[in-house]
């Protein structure tokens, strides 16, 4: 069981900047998100698409402003718990006791939910007899490529996973490639690859098809897509892989009690509290009268947030207000050394 | 004000005043229709607000952006006449627009 102050649930924007903010006022943190990286939606939506209003930086990346903020709160020591969604909640005396899917336990005095607009899932194709070949001949990602040595492998997508797991796959195993029209949205070169592959043979290539049903016992062994005109086709297929990129999801959260409307928080304005003590919500995830889905609010709302963390984790203490540019305890915690 | 209608999965059909400049989106959330999610607020970064437009509007839309197109490629079910409504920008020429919502957004 990991003890700390605050546990924060997203490591987006908002969740970076609530940790700086817990760091500059003493509390400790750590923090929790179900992709591989931190960065959340900036990271994982748009890292190339450059942003233009975050205050006093007329222009810079999703990627960018993630490296900034990693960098701000580096002073801090933070520990990320990355591929970690969570699960289980419990109040113990004072503190809550959270559980994540990867059997992570933690043990804090309060939790700042950050997790935007939810956790990251892979996008499910539409069919419903594809639930039942879930995880044993379908799949949303690749986890052992080894089991697809000699096999027949149809991948569903235009993206570059689905390009790029094609030109792969191709070396070992017959590859089909299906997508719902002729433009991709992956990377010319990699579409270039493909078609020559599909020239020589290497790669069947399905255009302006989608997958209308798939069969066999235990396993996946007939595939039919459907053209956009109507034709259906049947592939054989051993095993189906789908890339069609991540969507979120609220999950778990759902059930702990918090008041939600619309997939959203509601909280207080005061220090971004929401109906249960000790639980915060920031960012994109809260609402209340006048909400904007800007980073910037969601900067201020970890501020405030981070301060109504003080009274759960150092309840016999009162928090001072200081300013970075003057406290030396402030400067302390950042690491920065006065002569 | 221009109309525009909106048919959800289960057959319900809203007309709404939507002002102009205004996405089809944003009219959609801002009168609490059901079946956009609009998960990332209209930046054509998640395809959650993704509709069927009606045949004879079709070509009366402003042509997709590669982006839209690339989107629409992780939408639910997407068809010919799919669009994301927050592409769709309200304007006196929309007057009359209908949009089917598809059943699910993910």
């Amino acid at each position: 069981m990991i003890k700390t102050d605050v546990l924060i649930i997203g490591a987006g924007p908002t969740g970076l900047f609530c940790a700086h903010q817990l760091g500059i006022i003493g509390l400790t943190c750590e923090i929790v998100d179900n992709l591989d990286k931190a960065g959340g939606q900036c990271i994982e939506l748009y890292p190339d698409k450059p942003i233009y209003d975050i205050p006093a930086i007329p222009e810079c990346t999703g990627e960018e402003l993630t490296n900034n903020l990693l960098k701000q709160i580096k002073p801090f020591n933070v520990n990320f718990h990355l591929n970690q969604r969570v699960e289980e909640l419990k109040k113990v005396e004072k503190r809550w006791h959270v559980k994540t899917n990867g059997n992570k336990e933690f043990d804090v005095a309060s939790i700042v939910v950050a997790g935007g607009v939810g956790s990251f899932e892979p996008r499910k194709f539409s069919v419903k007899e594809c639930e039942k070949f879930e995880g044993n001949s379908l799949f949303y990602s690749v986890k052992d490529k080894t089991i697809f040595k000699d096999k027949t492998i149809s991948i569903f997508g235009g993206g570059d996973s689905a390009l790029d797991w094609a030109i792969e796959l191709s070396n070992t195993s017959k590859v089909n490639l299906i997508h719902r029209r002729d433009g991709f949205s992956g990377m010319e070169s990699s579409v270039q690859k493909v078609k020559e592959l599909n020239n020589q043979g290497k790669i069947n290539l399905y255009t302006k098809y989608q997958l209308e049903s798939v069969s066999g016992d235990n396993k996946i062994d007939l595939v039919k897509i459907k053209h956009d005109e109507g034709e259906v086709k049947e592939i054989k297929s051993d095993y189906i892989l789908g890339f069609f990129g991540l969507i979120m999801q609220l999950g778990p959260i759902l059930d702990w009690g918090l008041n939600i409307d619309k997939k959203k928080v509601e909280v207080n304005t005061e220090n971004f509290e929401t109906n249960i003590n000790g639980i915060f919500a920031i960012g994109d995830i809260c609402s209340y009268p006048g909400k904007l889905k800007l980073i910037l609010s969601g900067f201020h709302e970890g501020a405030l947030a981070a301060r109504g963390c003080f009274k759960y984790a150092k309840p016999d203490e009162k928090l001072k207000f200081e300013f970075t540019t003057t406290s030396k305890v402030a400067q302390e915690r950042l690491g920065i050394k006065n002569d | 004000m221009p109309k525009i209608t909106y048919n959800t999965h289960d057959n319900q059909t809203h007309t709404i005043d939507v002002q102009n400049g205004l996405t089809v989106m944003e009219g959609a959330i801002q009168n609490d229709i059901p079946g956009i999610d609009a998960d990332c607020g209209g930046g054509m970064s998640c395809a959650t607000c993704h509709v069927y437009v009606n045949e004879e509007w079709l070509d009366k839309l402003p042509k997709k952006e590669d982006g839209e197109e690339d989107m629409l490629d992780m939408a639910f079910e997407p068809k010919k006449n799919s669009r994301l409504s927050c592409q769709l920008i309200v304007s006196d020429t929309l007057d009359g627009l209908v949009v089917n919502i598809p059943s699910k957004q993910g």
